[in-house]
């Protein structure tokens, strides 16, 4: 059973194969039996997932069924999700139970779903493995001592694992496409604006995106349409028409132009992941799709300016975990600056405080013009290079990563290392576009990802694309060697 | 050495939005700690906040009445500290792109000349919560209430030149936003508050001397009175060679004295950039023309109207024009009476001071303008004279006072009949009062008529009284008339 799709699932529960209960308790049964491989949940929710199958079982036996109903899945834990802990996988929300949806959530909910419980992260989504999690670090499923990617590592591990068919996960600088290019499966962080960002607990207002990690681009497809849309409680979302995101899933994508721009093909990129991609590529090519390289020429600007946006904007939205009105409070505060001082400080781990600091740093009087400012006019010039390049072709493609999973510990003491690791996706973060990775190949048995990169609300494009490539290869069905 | 005084305002205004400037809580003032309160103002993880519109149009219109440009495109910006009544660790506010630009407003001397005051900008932005110390075993509460409430700050440019100015400046302000419904301007619930920066230099230097703020001074005497008190601290210092530090301070109404709360040099930087959760404002001359015909007459120009097409004089204009509510109120009652003198002088008469004494505004006067009004009306047309008026005033008021008010122009009739106050203006029917009077008083009509000519005027006192008290509510002009004319033929 657990080998199945949500596209499968979906079916079977209408099919009448097997109940949402019975479907819901054997993906429980499966974490508690083997989660502790990979620590990819921070909260299992099992009471009330089989309260949410059994509603959905008597809402199909009254003839009310989505797609949806009783089709278990998982949310990230920075999604809010009301009377249950919501930790952004920190010690400061260690003790923070919502009191209200994610309109994300809220939209699952009210699709029917089953949500299994609450996955883990990089602490408030910094950090590329995973290992900053004040919940213990995930583990790669394909190699147990290797990082899954973060900052959605437990989402992406979970989905390869095969102890949750479907997870939301939240993209800021490739948070969504790494750990899925690291773990072997399919993530999609779609366009700025196409998600609610209400309930998502913010690391970088700007850049932050809700998305999925499946193991399927079908899957991605259908967890798209309950996900995206406008939604009035959040000012930057857009009010733009959602399309079903499965109806041109088998579309032909003979004629398409595919964009390779030379910055992401490097001479330093392995020769073995260069393989990988380059063989994807062919596969496209087989399929009548055209190649065009391009250039993107402020891509090598794309990491300075991320690092001083991201950090500015995460100074500001992690100023309310104050210790005040809920999380972490320190013992025994002498005035109200010990108050503050104490519960920050036992409150975040290293990672954050080092990017609370960065940003404080650019955001000070003085430096604003320097730092801040100059970062946005360059983040112009980054989304200007995008536009160019979508008048010349209909996708971009590029590996998602410069290398598979790094070995756990391996790039923790080198904070520049790790931020190298969202060299191919933090760009398309400072220009809102949509992208996608998908599995394709391997090094080392460890999983290579493919990046696919659209234009603006372009997301059944990139959909389309991976659809159509997994029909034609089998790279997303591998299964860790050792998985049970 | 002559010193000058340079004052600039910062007025915070809280607009009079049901809810508040980012999320759909209710602003309304006096409810128990934190219940209105949503998970927006208390800054819990994950929210997000959504501009409330009807914020925008009443800055706007603020715009429009201080002849300001206004920003077609506005940002909010995050300012950012740590305080624990500011829930998200930095306040939303706008930087570089307020919603209001240069304005000005002409506020009236003392010497009934007019000053022009510009107003350098004013932005929207959101009020903290409250810090409550007491009640909590040596801790503190917070009431996040007030957190969210819409503001505008309203800066003025350093034209100010002494206290005087500073309160007529404020008061003019208070009474451009009331008119304009966009604040309720109670100041005693904070709805309106001032900071002053107060600075002096010696007379004819150009340079600006160092400045002082006086945080939140909440009502237009004390505005007067800090200042004031502010300008001799000053004084003091630099006649003794000693120099003025930039710092913020408190005044204390009680002890009528400033004093020193933070120092600049350990100030915050507050790190301001462009807030990512909410989109720049953008708006077109379409709508601006929208809410300029939105605007009612404002208190400069019915000022003016009252003066030249009411004859009032300037001083009645400026009291009458200065709230909205109670140049209303004169307006309605004086049509009805058509006579804006005598309703001019009712108003700041027996209104004001019945206003003074209940300590009440004039929306909650038992007398509505239309009743008083009537009774206007009953005095020009000598049904009641003016003792028979007041006594109808004050039994409205009365009956007001003991939770029975009646709004009805028809009670004021009820009310002269009830109590037999209709004026006897019939010469006929006082003819025979006036014979009753002197047929029963021979005595004193012996003494009268033994009262030289010239000193008989004053000798016609008693029949008047009497005449009065036989009946009651008799025109004392009429009296006047018929009792002359009796005594006349006695002798």
């Amino acid at each position: 059973m657990h080998n199945k799709t949500i596209a499968q699932i979906a079916r079977d529960l209408a099919a009448g194969e097997y109940s949402s209960v019975e479907v819901t308790q054997s993906y429980l049964d499966r974490i508690q039996q083997l989660d502790h491989n990979y620590n990819s949940f921070i909260t299992v929710t099992a009471e009330q997932a089989l309260a949410q199958a059994a509603a959905a079982d008597a809402m199909r036996a009254a003839g009310n069924a989505t797609p949806w109903t009783g089709v278990p899945m998982a949310h990230k834990d920075i999604f809010c999700t009301n009377g249950v802990l919501t930790s952004c996988g920190s010690r400061m929300l260690s003790n923070f139970v919502a009191p209200y949806d994610a309109t994300v959530v809220a939209n699952f909910n009210n699709a029917g779903a089953v949500s299994l419980g609450k996955l883990n992260m990089d602490e408030f989504a910094m950090g590329s493995s995973n290992e900053s999690s004040f919940y213990g670090a995930v583990h790669n499923p394909w190699q147990l001592d290797h990082v899954p990617g973060g900052s959605s590592g437990g989402s992406a591990a979970a989905v390869a694992a095969r102890l949750v068919p479907g997870a939301t996960a939240t993209d800021t600088g490739g948070s969504i496409r790494q750990p899925a290019a690291f773990c072997g499966v399919t993530g999609i962080k779609p366009t700025y604006g196409r998600v609610s960002r209400w309930g998502m607990i913010a690391f970088a207002s700007s850049l932050d995106q809700g998305g999925t990690i499946t193991r399927t681009a079908e899957d991605s497809a259908m967890m798209l349409n309950v996900m995206a849309g406008f939604d009035p409680k959040d000012s930057t979302s857009m009010q733009q028409d959602v399309p079903d995101y499965t109806a041109n899933l088998n579309d032909s994508i003979a004629g398409l132009t595919i964009g390779l721009p030379k910055e992401y093909f490097r001479d330093d990129l392995s020769s073995n992941m260069q393989q990988q991609v380059r063989n994807a590529i062919a596969e496209y090519e087989k399929l009548g799709a055209t190649v065009k390289e391009i250039s993107l020429p402020n891509t090598h600007l794309a990491i300075p300016v991320y690092y001083v946006i991201a950090p500015s904007e995460c100074s500001a939205n992690l100023s309310r975990m104050d210790g005040v009105r809920f999380g972490h409070r320190c013992d025994d505060p002498q005035d109200v600056n010990d108050l503050f001082k104490r519960s920050r400080g036992e409150g975040f781990g290293e990672e954050v405080k080092r990017r609370i600091m960065v940003g404080t740093y650019a955001l000070s009087a003085g430096f604003y013009d320097a730092y801040y400012k100059k970062a946005q006019q360059v983040r112009r010039l980054i989304k200007n290079d995008f536009v160019e390049a979508f008048k010349q072709v209909d996708v971009i493609m590029s590996p998602t990563t410069p290398s598979p999973a790094f070995k756990a510990g391996e790039k923790t003491s080198d904070p520049v290392a790790m931020y190298l690791e969202d060299i191919f996706t933090i760009a398309i973060n400072l220009a809102g576009l949509p992208a996608m990775s998908i599995p394709c190949g391997q090094v080392d048995n460890l999983p290579v990802g493919l990046q696919l990169i659209g234009n603006y609300f372009d997301e059944s494009r990139l959909l389309n694309l991976g659809h159509q490539f997994q029909q034609v290869t089998d790279w997303h069905q591998q299964t860790p060697a050792d998985l049970v | 050495m002559e010193w000058e005084v340079v004052i600039g305002l910062e007025i915070h205004a809280q607009l009079a939005t049901k809810s508040k400037i980012f999320s759909g809580a209710s602003t309304a003032y006096g409810a128990d700690a934190n219940t209105q309160a949503c998970a927006v103002d208390l800054g819990l993880p994950g929210v997000l906040p959504v501009f409330n519109e009807e914020a925008l149009r009443m800055a706007v219109k603020f715009g429009l009445a201080i002849d300001a440009e206004i920003g077609k495109r506005s940002v909010f910006d995050r300012k950012n500290y740590f305080y624990p009544d500011s829930p998200k660790g930095y306040q939303t506010t706008q930087l570089h792109h307020p919603i209001v630009g240069m304005g000005h407003i002409d506020i009236e001397l003392d010497n009934g000349s007019s000053k022009r005051i510009n107003v350098t900008r004013a932005h929207l932005e959101e009020d903290a919560g409250k810090s409550v110390h007491e009640g909590f075993g040596g801790m503190s509460g917070i009431d996040l209430n007030r957190a969210g409430t819409p503001l505008v700050e309203i800066v003025s440019e350093p034209e100010l030149r002494s206290a005087k100015e500073a309160s007529a400046y404020f008061r003019k302000m208070h009474s451009i936003v009331t008119y304009l419904g966009i604040c309720d301007g109670d100041l005693s619930q904070g709805s309106m508050r001032c900071d002053c920066n107060v600075s002096l230099r010696p007379k004819g230097q150009q340079e600006f001397g160092t400045r002082t703020e006086i945080k939140n001074v909440n009502s237009f005497r004390n505005v007067e009175r800090a200042i004031d008190v502010e300008i001799e601290r000053q004084m003091d210092v630099l006649e003794d060679g000693g120099t003025i530090t930039q710092e913020t301070r408190l005044y204390d109404a009680d002890k009528n004295e400033t004093r020193s709360m933070r120092s600049k040099e350990v100030e915050n930087d507050y790190r301001y950039f462009p807030c990512p959760d909410l989109l720049p404002i953008i708006i077109d001359d379409n709508y601006i023309e929208a809410v300029r015909s939105t605007l009612p007459e404002l208190p400069d120009a019915k000022r003016k109207r009252f003066i030249e097409s009411h004859q009032l004089s300037a001083n009645d204009a400026a009291v009458l024009a200065s709230s909205r509510t109670l140049a209303d109120y004169f307006e309605i009652a004086a049509q009805a009476a058509n006579d804006y003198q005598l309703a001019a002088n009712w108003v700041q008469g027996d209104v004001s001071a019945t206003l003074n004494r209940l300590e009440i505004d004039i929306s909650e006067l038992p007398v509505n303008a239309e009743q008083l009004g009537r009774i206007l009306q009953l005095i020009k047309d000598n049904t009641l004279n003016n003792g028979g008026a007041k006594e109808v005033f004050n039994a409205l008021v009365a009956l007001g006072e003991a939770g029975k008010a009646d709004s009805t122009v028809e009670k004021v009739d009820a009310l002269v009949d009830s109590m037999g106050l209709k004026q006897v203006s019939d010469t006929g029917a006082i003819e025979a009062i006036v014979a009753d009077v002197l047929a029963n008083n021979p005595k004193l009509v012996e003494g009268y008529l033994n009262t030289p000519v010239e000193k008989r005027g004053k000798a016609m006192g008693p029949f008047i009284g009497l005449t009065r008290k036989a009946a009651k509510g008799v025109n004392p002009q009429v009296v006047m008339e018929v009792l002359k004319k009796k005594l006349e033929e006695l002798g």
